[in-house]
């Protein structure tokens, strides 16, 4: 991670291995591959079974059959799985980046629950019906709320430790979920509504839904691969970074908004899915190494695969019925998680 | 971290006099706390059962109680407010109690059950059972007993390697707990608007399913319980001189941390299956009893005084006081936030724990 930075080429020419930028490349070129391959099982598997003549078919014209307009359907959901994905996997990238922090994820810091208490008080009080009217409200309460936790979880002697993140984000969830059962408990019509928001799912989207948060999730993705150079060196610590000619603030301002920018919609959208954002970087890490200019490009393309297979999975276990990609990500996330937290040593969390 | 927790004596190097007034001074404090929240509790109770929807003086109370028949105030009062309130008590008394076992075994006064996921096992239980099943008193709380100490001991096995570490412990017991959230969240969409609706009340914790019949396996639990616990508590206070030092006090680390979180875990879950996962007051209790005693010696009795006091007095509040009549989770859970932040801004200057 220090060779970019490093003053001479001379210095960097025996450090990097010739043959580590191809096996990126080619490694990139594996996920994408995935992100095709889920694609296809996205658009061909799900509670309806459909035969492959009909998948095409109904991808590209599809007539009044049933099959075929099952398969219509799922393309818009494929759509967003795969923005979500993407997204959940950058923002992922970002925070465990700044926060140098293994375990940082958009749902386990609290964010969504923000989203979730500002969605729920503008479902209550400012009467909002549909998702489009829920973004502005789910965006703002995630920002606020990620800002927040950020804040008490680095208070303290040592900084923002995971241990520390971890129960901020778990404390100021539980803390803001029951203001939101405040509110629902008084309000059975809202809980009618809220309920099924709750559960991140990508198939209730429409394209004028996913018109809406694409802005936002490409600014915010821009801005993210952006300071991959920064992150980079902010691994190495504050210190060393300034030396290195980077404004660390300004790195640290740039990324928290792109994470913000990226969870905001994906959650405003999709509603709150964990343990994606947690995961993928851990992945990608495996295949790049620590450079954040490889690592962001892969954690959103394996992001993308993962929901996507997520969904795919919850479409098909529980046929005729659907469980929505929010279980399943954290049904198969929290072992990976667990797995991440016995790896590590004690004194690093 | 642990240095306010150590006994000072053998730090300074004061005559012995001074010690010993400073240790008459704490223990002094100590005994005057714990009779203000003795009485404290007691007037809670009395209020308890004289205000409500008609309000009878503390006379009639004690004719009712004294077993007179009293028009009106004997069915009131004996076969609604009592039951409300002794169960208000035992389970204010097991969350208070519990809560801090873990804030103090783990060091960190945000790792309480309710945070790090040992109530959410009895949780999903419970609202699967509600929304899947229909079930409802003795056999709700046998489910959610049996699925909270499952679950707990599930935490506890994966973050076994070598030994329990603490931060694995509870950074695990976050990973499941979310996990569990999420079962929830799929077991309230597939009910119909009802279920979901008394799911989230039970969810939110509520005394409004204590009568008579379910109060006695309540009390027989946390009569066993709760003595227990204070039994194990010099342990408690041998492990937080670290890990060698317990051994060498002849208290083996391990075998008692697992005795403490058996028993913390049965506690904690048996309040749950009898009132929800009341919010916040397995969480609050113990920093404010340390707040209040200051100085050193168990905190087991104090919080739970202080856990009784705070799910009675939610109660009234959420029953009287509101626009609406609001579980006592609500009140608890909204008074969790701002000392949330208080918390930390406080652990920001100090570094201190609990």
């Amino acid at each position: 991670m220090t060779l970019r930075t490093a003053p001479t080429p001379a210095d960097l020419a025996p450090r990097r291995p010739a043959s580590a930028r191809p096996r990126r490349a080619t490694g990139l070129a594996v996920c994408v591959l995935a992100v095709v391959v889920a694609v296809v099982c996205s658009l061909a598997f799900g509670s309806r079974v459909v035969g492959w003549s009909d998948v095409v078919a109904g991808v590209l014209h599809p007539d009044d059959s049933i099959a075929q307009a099952a398969v219509a359907s799922r393309v818009p959901r494929t759509v967003l799985g795969l923005l979500v994905g993407a997204a959940l996997g950058l923002a992922g990238g970002v925070m465990q980046g700044l926060t140098r922090n293994p375990l940082a994820d958009p749902a386990l810091l609290g964010v969504s629950s923000g989203a979730s208490l500002s969605v729920v008080l503008g479902i209550a009080w400012v009467g909002l019906s549909s998702l489009t009217q829920y973004i502005w409200f789910a965006f703002l309460g995630a920002a606020v709320a990620s800002l927040l936790v950020y804040a008490i979880g680095s208070m303290g002697r040592e900084g923002a430790t995971p241990l520390k993140l971890a129960l901020a984000g778990a404390a100021t969830s539980a803390a803001l979920l029951s203001a939101v059962s405040m509110v629902l408990l008084t309000r059975t019509d809202v809980l009618d509504t809220f309920r099924f928001w709750q559960v991140g799912s990508v198939g209730r989207a429409s394209y004028s839904d996913i018109g809406q948060v694409v802005p936002f999730l490409v600014v915010g993705a821009v801005l993210a691969v952006g300071c991959a150079r920064g992150m980079d060196a902010i691994a190495l610590g504050d210190d060393v970074a300034t030396g290195l000619g980077q404004k660390v603030g300004l790195v640290r301002g740039v990324g928290a908004l792109a994470a913000v920018l990226l969870c905001g919609a994906s959650v405003a959208i999709a509603g709150p899915i964990g343990f994606v954002g947690l995961v993928v970087p851990h992945l990608a890490r495996a295949f790049t190494g620590p450079s954040h200019r490889w690592l962001l490009p892969y954690a959103a393309a394996l992001g993308a695969a993962l929901l996507l297979v997520a969904d795919v999975v919850g479409r098909v276990v529980a046929r005729p019925q659907e469980i929505e990609v929010g279980i399943v990500t954290a049904v198969l996330g929290a072992p990976v998680f667990i797995a991440i937290i016995r790896r590590q040593k004690v004194r690093e969390l | 971290m642990t240095a306010a927790l150590v006994p000072v004596a053998p730090e300074t190097p004061a005559p012995g006099a001074r010690v010993a007034t400073g240790r008459r001074a704490r223990s002094r404090r100590r005994r005057t706390v714990l009779a203000v929240l003795v009485a404290a509790l007691l007037v809670v109770l009395v209020v308890t059962l004289c205000v409500g929807e008609r309000s009878y003086s503390p006379l009639q109370v004690l004719r009712v109680l004294t077993g007179e028949t009293v028009p009106g105030a004997s069915f009131n009062i004996e076969t609604i407010r009592l039951p409300r309130m002794l169960s208000g008590l035992l389970v204010g008394l097991g969350f208070g109690m519990g809560g801090v076992v873990f804030q103090t075994m783990l060091r960190n006064p945000l790792a309480s059950p309710d945070i790090i996921g040992v109530s959410a096992g009895s949780s999903a239980a419970a609202v699967v059972a509600i929304t899947a099943f229909g079930m409802s008193g003795t056999a709700l709380s046998l489910v959610a007993v049996a699925a909270g100490v499952a679950v707990a001991g599930a935490i506890y096995a994966l973050s076994w390697r070598r030994g329990v570490q603490g931060a694995r412990l509870v950074l695990i017991g976050i990973a499941v707990g979310s996990m569990l959230d999420s079962v929830i969240a799929y077991a309230m969409t597939r009910a119909g608007v009802y279920d979901a609706a008394e799911a989230l009340r039970w969810l939110t914790g509520s005394l409004n399913s204590a009568f008579w019949a379910g109060l006695g396996p309540l009390a027989a639990a946390m009569a066993v319980l709760l003595p227990t616990l204070l039994a194990l508590s010099r342990r408690l206070s041998a492990l937080q001189l670290g890990d060698d030092s317990a051994s060498s006090l002849g208290v083996r680390p391990d075998r008692s941390r697992l005795a403490l979180l058996l028993v913390a875990v049965a506690v904690v879950a048996v309040a749950t299956a009898a009132a929800g996962p009341i919010a916040f007051v397995a969480f609050l209790s113990g920093p404010i009893a340390h707040r209040l005693v200051r100085g050193t010696g168990s905190l087991l009795v104090p919080s739970a005084l202080v856990g009784a006091l705070l799910v009675l007095v939610g109660d009234l509040v959420g029953q009287h006081l509101l626009v609406a009549r609001f579980p006592v989770g609500v009140v608890t859970g909204v008074l969790g936030a701002p000392y949330l932040l208080w918390l930390l801004a406080r652990t920001n200057r100090s570094g201190g724990s609990l």
